[in-house]
């Protein structure tokens, strides 16, 4: 097709959009509620993860060690779990510190405090904290602590114990939520999404459906299926591109308002803070969902009426 | 030019809608088919259209057997036909003007040519004063005169036109039948089917009459016999 009949292809489009009134109000409209409940999928999939990292950084799995353990020893073990590629971080806990906390932690409880001062020697060992990429990969990183003992100058272990197993069946059953979760949120989200693509498919076929006998005529008159598309496919684009812009304009208050009345509800996260810092992820995925829903819907359903 | 070579059409349903048709249509002709409703006077355009297909025969046009083409080339096929329609099917969000111009836009024609040849068709069919007006904002006869502009603005070689006159009023009826005389006048074949004995006797033109499928009557002078 040459420069002159695409440019002709996008003026008839427009004009096609603009002349067609009610039937382009209501493709329009549908696609708006369609491209707002893909938003809302967006800010639903943003609540369930934030609430799940939330859970997921709850979760941790310590080793103690012995007191007579040596701060190298535990420096050196603990480069090694930090390089494992299922570890998100490991942090390190000396005596001191552990002493130091114990007390704050106990600053109420004298007799705590004076049966520690009568043992005049710190009798908590150091520790390391781990923290792992996925809840379900603790296990592994323990079996890594049993495949690989460390052992002080007397050739003894010096990890003292590791309190994955007596948190084993809380962190299982917390991961298989998460999962489950996840895999239920995934499910719901593509169920919406496909449930507001076909309204929109529908609805851009009903539009093209009252043009029917118009394509015909074209068809008559000579016209290329291509020629005959084109048009439709830009109004179509049209319709998505613009439905955007309206979910875009009316997510800002919403978002606003939502933001402030439901941020202690959902555990600190402000839904127009999250907006504001992801509008290009917004702006990407719906307009180029009313583009691609548009543009897509029209060339299926124009296709319907070009055939011989 | 136009060679129907016993042609038969069945719909899917099993109603015989033509019966081994044959028949000829020579350049600058003005042929008016007749015959009652269900006589196949539409189905026999729809197949010189390419809009349907023969259960048996041939149509030629020019020598080539229309329904032999393949898909792609249809449209340029298409191009050497303007039709008129009896409920004129304008394009609703186009202007009289547009109307016209898209016939020219969809053939690959040039902007400055459009906009020349347009505006001296549109006083052709003596609609110029309403261009820019909407098909809703037309009369019937009116309207018939931008889809004849529409059918002729690209010189073609044949004008189809499917009862032209079944919506109009005497006085329209008398100055659409008027246009396509000149029309053919200038050389262009014309082939209508009508249901108006009044414009078929004043013509004193070719007169195949359709019945049941077949054709019943051939007359080189004819009137509308039923």
């Amino acid at each position: 097709m040459s420069t002159m009949m695409i440019r002709r292809v996008f003026v008839n489009g427009a004009k096609n959009f603009v002349r067609s009134g009610s039937v382009t109000a209501a493709t329009v409209l549908i696609m708006t509620v369609t491209l707002a409940i893909v938003g809302l999928l967006i800010f639903l999939s943003a609540i369930l993860t934030n609430t799940l990292t939330a859970i997921k950084d709850k979760v941790d799995v310590n080793v103690y060690f012995v007191t007579t353990a040596g701060e190298g020893e535990i420096i050196s073990l603990q480069n090694k779990i930090a390089d494992l590629t299922q570890v998100a971080s490991v942090t390190y806990t000396s005596r001191e510190e552990a002493l130091i906390s114990f007390k704050a932690r106990h600053a109420t409880d004298e007799l705590t405090l004076q049966a520690l001062e009568e043992l005049g020697d710190n009798p908590l060992g150091a520790s390391l904290s781990i923290k792992a990429k996925d809840p379900g990969q603790y296990e592994g990183i323990v079996q890594f602590l049993s495949d690989n003992p460390t052992t002080g100058a007397d050739g003894k272990s010096i990890i003292d114990r590791v309190n994955y197993f007596q948190n084993k069946i809380v962190i299982d059953r917390l991961t298989g939520a998460i999962r489950a979760t996840e895999q239920a949120g995934a499910a719901i989200v593509l169920l919406f999404a496909l449930a507001s693509a076909v309204i929109a498919f529908a609805t851009v076929r009903l539009a093209i459906y009252t043009a029917r006998e118009e394509i015909a005529v074209m068809r008559l008159m000579g016209a290329s299926n291509a020629y005959i598309r084109g048009p439709f496919i830009v109004a179509g684009i049209l319709a998505g591109v613009v439905a955007s812009f309206i979910v875009l304009t009316l997510f800002y208050p919403l978002s606003w308002y939502a933001g402030s009345a439901l941020s202690s509800w959902l555990g600190g996260f402000n839904l127009f803070s999250y907006y504001l810092g992801n509008f290009a992820l917004f702006f990407s995925i719906l307009t180029g969902s009313g583009f691609l829903l548009g543009g897509v819907a029209s060339f299926i359903a124009v296709r319907r009426y070009l055939r011989v | 030019m136009i060679y129907f070579d016993q042609v038969s059409k069945q719909y899917r349903d099993g109603t015989p809608a033509l019966e081994n048709v044959t028949l000829s249509v020579s350049p600058k002709e003005f042929v008016s088919i007749v015959g009652h409703s269900g006589a196949g006077k539409t189905t026999l355009l729809k197949m010189l259209l390419a809009e349907e297909k023969p259960s048996a025969g041939n149509v030629f046009f020019e020598e080539i057997d229309i329904h032999g083409l393949p898909k792609n080339a249809l449209h340029h096929y298409r191009r050497k036909i303007g039709t008129v329609f009896q409920d004129f099917r304008l394009i609703p969000t186009k202007t009289a003007y547009e109307n016209i111009a898209f016939a020219m836009e969809a053939v690959g024609r040039r902007d400055d040519e459009i906009a020349s040849d347009v505006p001296y068709i549109l006083d052709l069919v003596d609609i110029g004063d309403k261009a820019h007006h909407f098909p809703h904002q037309l009369s019937g006869g009116e309207q018939q005169r931008v889809a004849i502009g529409r059918a002729i603005i690209n010189q073609p070689d044949v004008i189809v036109a499917d009862e032209p006159t079944g919506n109009l009023d005497p006085v329209n009826t008398y100055d659409v039948i008027e246009i396509l005389k000149k029309i053919n006048e200038l050389g262009t074949t014309v082939i209508i089917t009508t249901h108006n004995k009044g414009v078929v006797d004043a013509m004193n033109k070719r007169v195949i009459t359709m019945d049941k499928g077949k054709v019943v009557r051939d007359d080189m002078h004819g009137h509308y016999i039923l």
